[in-house]
């Protein structure tokens, strides 16, 4: 005789229930408090500028000029230009721990990449402004005048060259190298040794096995892990409102003085009220739709691509 | 007729992914003649722009140097695969050289001018004109251990809750948890300040609340925001790792969901979990943006986290390095070289922590099964 299984829970298992359930949906209503709240408090701001909030590069309250689109493009920017730098850095630093290298050297540069990590924001800020950004100015000024016909490293007379977003886009990377680093270096690992053999064995290179093998197993996984290192530069704050002048435009200038990104700019402005914090909370709203929008993308391409089954984004 | 057999060559075994003594001296001649023309060509006939130009050329040169010998040597297919190794060990290098600029740096800005007196007085008495020798930082150190214990003691319970329900429980609203607990990890960590300055502090202000005003809490509140989903999503993957068997077998025994959790799964994940927690908290001693809306900061000691304005750390540093003034800039870097110790201790520790007792364990049972032998 079949019977269905009844699961009878002792009290012990209700309440387990009931706490866990009652602390994941804790969660759930927290980021929607946090949604419905920014979107709330931001409407005054989309009120007095309309659509205009997205297509307006002035930020100025006091005039009532509310836009988002000169801060956007700056984030925008200086995130662009870390994954670009950190990137191509990580996909080496990913080949050496997974195939270059062996035992404590392994172990040491996996700890030192969650060590990037743990460095706070702050820090990273600090030093920019006050060691890297004066080491990187000669180097902007030689790219200026040298490769100046090429539209990027072109910049004004006289300009000056600290604070630019290519400095700031510079620490950026820095930031952003761990998660690069880590997903990556996941997805490597991933690769079936049985494939990496079969290449060797047929008397390919390290190199050549890399090439055929690793790469394209691993594409996926390098596109995913570039989206989320571009997720965690758009919300990159103190460093960037240390490194950038926050004046809100739009310019292709990227190695001279100039830039602004939402989120440094809203810290820049704390203590704000009325409609100027209004237009600050939509800024941030625009910055958080954009940074989940990065993030979903980056965790479909992950877990669809081959590579990517299995692995934590 | 048969042609004379050709005589035996001598067979020499070799590893192809081997550094032989002739590779390391072409690379070694290679780096010298690379050094030698970059100076040549950079110092001599051109003028260099700067130290890095010279690396950079440099660098340059002795790739294009080591594949073509190496390609003269071993052929092609070799001197690629070369080419590409050392690109390769270099990438990992350049990860190196940021890291230890930057402690360089602080170390060295920050050391000669740190007393033990930065950790017993605070700056309500100290004037801006003051030698940099007598900044204190109590009241930041102060306030930064009263924030990080209050969010600990929300984010831990909470977290850990959250991950035991996404991992042991089959409800249904597992998926949207999941996918809010994702969402929510990409909330820049400013606009989790602006949330808790616009919803608790401004109305709090207006209606005269003295809990929900510029505080220790309200920095507390957003910096939960930030750590939630970070040690939630941890102790997630943590939590996977245990063995499906341990489960099975606990529950096989007649023990509980509840009992199964909280005697087997938990234990077994605990150096995870304690590895999680010990890094959220050096993300979260660090983290700067959500403060500057809510504890707001002050220069005199504030031992109470529920009322008034609260320092930390980082926004010690921030207040500081902000100034135009050479010698209170200077005190910011007393407070970075604070938080950098701090962040290398909380660090430190998480590793002994993550990886000690497995590693200790795992020697005790291989050594007891050779004495079963």
């Amino acid at each position: 005789m079949r019977r269905a299984i009844t699961e009878v829970l002792s009290r012990a298992d209700r309440a387990f229930r009931r706490v866990t359930t009652g602390a994941g949906l804790t969660m759930l209503a927290i980021l929607v408090v946090i949604g419905f709240f920014l979107v709330f408090r931001s409407g005054p701001a989309f009120d007095a500028s309309g659509f205009g909030f997205f297509t307006t590069i002035r930020f100025d309250p006091a005039s009532g000029v509310l836009g988002v689109l000169g801060l956007l493009y700056g984030t925008i920017v200086v995130a662009l230009i870390a994954v670009l730098i950190a990137v191509p850095l990580s996909i080496l630093a990913a080949l050496f721990i997974t195939e270059y290298s062996s035992g404590r050297i392994r172990g040491f540069l996996t700890g030192l990449v969650d060590l990037l990590a743990a460095i706070p924001s702050l820090l990273y800020g600090l030093w920019g402004f006050a060691f890297l950004g004066p080491q990187i100015v000669p180097v902007s000024l030689w790219l200026t005048e040298n490769l100046g016909w090429f539209p990027l490293f072109s910049s004004k007379e006289n300009a000056l060259y600290i604070q630019s977003m290519f400095i700031a886009g510079l620490v950026v990377s820095l930031m952003v190298l761990p998660i690069t680093t880590s997903v990556i270096r996941e997805v490597f690992a991933q690769t079936p040794p049985g494939e990496k053999e079969a290449a060797l064995a047929l008397g390919s290179t390290r190199w050549g096995m890399v090439k055929t093998v690793m790469l394209p197993f691993g594409r996926g996984g390098i596109i995913g892990g570039s989206m989320l290192g571009l997720g965690r530069a758009l919300g990159e704050t103190i460093a960037v409102s240390l490194l950038l002048p926050q004046v809100p435009e739009i310019t292709r200038h990227v190695l001279q003085f100039g830039g602004a990104t939402i989120s440094g700019f809203i810290a820049n402005n704390s203590g704000a009220s009325g409609l100027a914090l209004s237009g600050l909370m939509a800024a941030g709203l625009v910055l958080f739709a954009f940074t989940l929008a990065t993030n979903f993308t980056a965790s479909v391409i992950i877990s669809k691509s081959r590579s990517g089954a299995g692995v934590d984004a | 007729m048969t042609p004379p057999a050709a005589p035996p060559r001598k067979l020499v075994k070799r590893r192809p992914s081997e550094t032989t003594r002739q590779d390391r001296l072409a690379a070694l001649g290679c780096a010298v003649s690379a050094t030698l023309l970059t100076w040549f060509v950079m110092h001599l006939l051109l003028d260099s722009p700067g130290w890095l130009a010279d690396l950079i050329v440099a660098y340059l040169l002795y790739l294009a140097m080591l594949y073509l010998v190496t390609r003269d040597r071993l052929g092609r297919l070799a001197a690629s695969d070369r080419l590409v190794s050392t690109v390769v060990v270099t990438g990992a290098l350049v990860l190196l050289a940021p890291l230890l600029s930057l402690l360089i740096y602080i170390v060295a800005e920050g050391a000669p001018y740190l007393r033990p007196g930065f950790f017993t007085h605070d700056m309500s008495a100290v004037a801006p004109t003051d030698p940099v020798t007598d900044t204190g930082g109590l009241h930041a150190v102060v306030g930064t251990l009263q924030q990080t214990a209050l969010t600990l003691v929300l984010v831990v319970p909470l977290g850990v809750l959250t991950a035991v329900f996404l991992n042991e429980t089959r409800s249904r609203f597992r998926r949207p948890v999941r996918i809010m607990v994702d969402a929510m990890s990409g909330l820049p960590s400013i606009v989790a300040g602006l949330f808790v300055y616009a919803a608790l502090i401004i109305p709090g202000i207006q209606a005269g609340v003295g809990l929900f005003s510029y505080n220790g809490m309200m920095a507390t509140l957003a910096l939960t925001m930030v750590m939630l989903p970070t040690v939630t999503r941890t102790v997630d993957v943590v939590l996977r790792l245990v063995p499906d068997g341990l489960r099975e077998a606990s529950l096989a025994l007649g023990a509980s969901r509840a009992r199964t959790v909280w005697s087997v799964v938990l234990p077994t994940a605990r150096t995870g979990v304690t590895t999680a927690v010990i890094l959220g908290i050096a993300r979260v001693a660090g983290e700067t943006a959500p403060l500057l809306f809510t504890s707001f900061g002050a220069l005199g000691m504030n031992a109470n986290p529920f009322s008034d304005p609260q320092e930390s750390i980082p926004l010690f540093i921030y207040r500081f390095i902000k100034q135009p003034l050479e010698n209170v800039q200077q005190r910011g870097y007393v407070g970075a070289l604070v938080l950098i110790l701090l962040i290398f201790g909380l660090f430190a520790i998480a590793r002994v922590v993550g990886r000690d007792r497995s590693q200790r364990k795992a020697k005790r049972i291989t050594v007891k099964t050779q004495e079963n032998r």
